[in-house]
């Protein structure tokens, strides 16, 4: 993402029609009217994204008996952690041990494979690298959820079945492209001369990327570790389909296992929803900036 | 090159590209057994008799013929595009609103950003979760006073389900659509509406010949992202619906038709087939935003975004 100097259309306005005092009045008040307008918009919006959330927390520590009868917005009469002890008795640990596993090893894999492709496709510029390059390109059209099937059958001949490497290689190799794609970009940027340099001293390949390329890399590496840890954490097509049994089962999979489980106990299903997410939630408190240049990585250039 | 080759250089060279062809091969062994594989491999399992269980074995054209001829691949079909088409139009003008809203620069601003990004940490379970038991007629959001117009069956009802799905696919990727237009929108030059202002253009005359015009490149974007992204909405429906596309096939999008059919009928040969569908929907929608826009940088895969 390359951000250029902002350019806020109202401020830039600003100082000019402030050194204008003889701007017609009429103006002023369609200006006073969007900014009404846009204003209430984004804060209908506010709300609207605001409540499910607020809703969501106090549900989770809402008695079973009062979330029938109060007042769904009202703050609980007793709070209580019940609903929470509930979820981490029922497997919760397991669970969150799974997605662990399965996010931290998957994006250890995704990274390591793709910083080394991305090195090749942006040092070289034989015919095989390029089409190397645009094999992945065409990876980006490439949608999930239509090949799950062959995926499928190739996990069970592989006899991965219901195991946790069985949804971590499909969500390696799914997240290859878009990785390969934002670090190449990154790569480019890095001068020739540096490379050639480190050459003359009689540096390999490999060293050349463990030395140069890998640091010079950092900033779009933590940008891919954050993008594909979010993803895969949240996904839930593969778990749904390659795993089976409640102990391979990762976070989204465990809720919907909850739901069956705690049935219409709609407390302690918004509890292991808040329990899911309060990894991302850390990690969003820790690396916003990270976060969200990561998930607009490549779209935004 | 007029200097002669050393066989130190020779070496040297042999050593630079099998360095080159061992860090390649991972990423390309990974990524072609589970991506491009399958691919090929959809296809050829949509002419197969395959139970998802025992061995798979020869159909020819019966997976086709009775795809083709159900009624409920083209319903499929025809509610993907209307979740399509609604999306768009529902998500864009939004986008674009909280787009402009966010760029600007303030702590109010910068603190409602921070709020309506929030949904897109979620997983589209917890999502689906959430908002399921929030749309409950009877203990959701419909049994506070003053939203009692709520406590109808928004998910429950054939006819309302699927502009609730909307509703929540929307809630959850609208936030990631106004992050491409802040984006858009912070690098429009400023000059641009120095020299606007000067000359006396209004706000509406601002945003229509500036920085809409501007934002084209953003526009095509983010919409190509919405229109591949929408054929792949699974995770969010199919908790929506408890796992049935319904009520009835109210919300059965052909993701949804496609694993129905294969993890729950286990007919594999007939979802492959839907599957196929599925692709060739892509890949022909793929080219017609590239066409449209002259666009060829295409990214999409992103599930949903």
């Amino acid at each position: 993402m390359t951000t250029t100097a902002p350019a806020d259309p109202t401020r830039a306005a600003a100082p000019v029609t402030r050194h204008r005092p003889s701007r017609p009045p009429r103006r002023s008040s369609a200006h006073s009217f969007y900014r009404t307008m846009t204003g209430s918009a984004a804060l209908l919006w506010a709300a609207i994204v605001a409540v499910p959330l607020y809703w969501v927390m106090i549900t989770s520590l809402r008695e079973r008996a009062d979330f029938l009868t109060s007042s769904p917005l009202s703050l609980p009469e007793n709070s209580t952690l019940a609903n929470y002890r509930t979820v981490l008795g029922g497997g919760f640990g397991t669970y969150l041990f799974n997605s662990v596993v399965v996010t931290a090893v998957t994006v250890v894999i995704t990274v390591t494979v793709s910083l080394m492709a991305a090195f090749v496709i942006a040092r070289n510029s034989s015919r095989w690298a390029r089409w190397y390059f645009r094999l992945f390109l065409l990876g980006l059209a490439i949608p999930l959820q239509a090949v799950i099937i062959p995926v499928y059958l190739l996990i069970i001949r592989m006899q991965l079945y219901d195991s946790l490497l069985a949804i971590i290689l499909p969500s390696a190799a799914f997240a290859i492209p878009i990785t390969v794609m934002i670090l190449v970009s990154f790569l480019r940027d890095v001068p020739d001369s540096l490379f050639e340099a480190m050459q003359m001293d009689g540096a390999g390949e490999w060293k050349q990327l463990f030395n140069l390329a890998l640091p010079l890399t950092r900033p779009a590496i933590v940008t891919v570790v954050v993008y594909n840890g979010l993803q895969v954490w949240n996904g839930f097509l593969f778990p749904l389909i390659l795993t089976q049994s409640n102990e391979q089962a990762v976070l989204p999979l465990a809720l919907t296992l909850f739901r069956g489980q705690f049935g219409i106990d709609v407390p302690a299903t918004m509890a292991a929803v808040v329990l899911s997410t309060l990894p991302i939630l850390i990690l969003f408190i820790v690396a916003r900036r990270q976060l969200i240049a990561g998930l607009t990585a490549g779209f935004s250039k | 090159m007029t200097v002669p080759r050393t066989s130190y250089q020779d070496a040297r060279a042999w050593r630079r590209r099998s360095a080159g062809a061992a860090m390649a091969a991972p990423a390309l062994l990974l990524f072609g057994l589970f991506g491009v594989v399958p691919l090929l491999g959809v296809m050829v399992l949509s002419f197969a008799d395959w139970d998802g269980l025992g061995e798979p074995g020869w159909a020819g054209q019966a997976n086709w013929a009775a795809v083709l001829t159900d009624p409920g691949t083209w319903d499929a079909l025809a509610l993907t595009i209307k979740v399509m088409v609604v999306s768009w139009l529902v998500q864009t003008p939004i986008a674009l609103a909280l787009g402009l809203f966010q760029a600007a620069t303030g702590r109010l601003r910068a603190m409602l950003a921070i709020l309506w990004f929030l949904p897109l940490l979620l997983s589209a379970v917890a999502i689906g979760l959430a908002w399921q038991a929030l749309l409950d007629p009877t203990f959701g959001l419909g049994a506070t006073p003053g939203l009692g117009w709520l406590a109808r069956p928004l998910l429950g009802d054939p006819d309302l389900a699927l502009y609730t799905v909307i509703f929540v696919i929307a809630w959850q990727f609208i936030p990631f659509h106004a992050l491409l237009y802040q984006a858009g929108i912070r690098q429009i030059p400023v000059s641009l509406y120095e020299a606007a202002a000067i000359d006396g253009a209004s706000r509406t005359d601002r945003f229509w010949r500036i920085t809409l015009p501007q934002l084209r490149y953003t526009i095509v974007t983010s919409t190509t992202l919405m229109l591949v992204g929408s054929l792949t909405y699974f995770d969010l429906i199919f908790v929506l619906s408890g796992g049935t596309g319904g009520p009835g096939t109210a919300t059965r999008v052909l993701p949804l038709a496609m694993y129905i059919t294969g993890f729950q009928a286990h007919d594999m040969g007939r979802a492959s087939a839907i599957a196929t569908i599925l692709v060739l929907t892509g890949l022909a929608l793929s080219l017609v935003t590239t066409k449209w826009s002259g666009f060829t940088r295409m990214n999409s895969q992103q599930e949903g975004s």
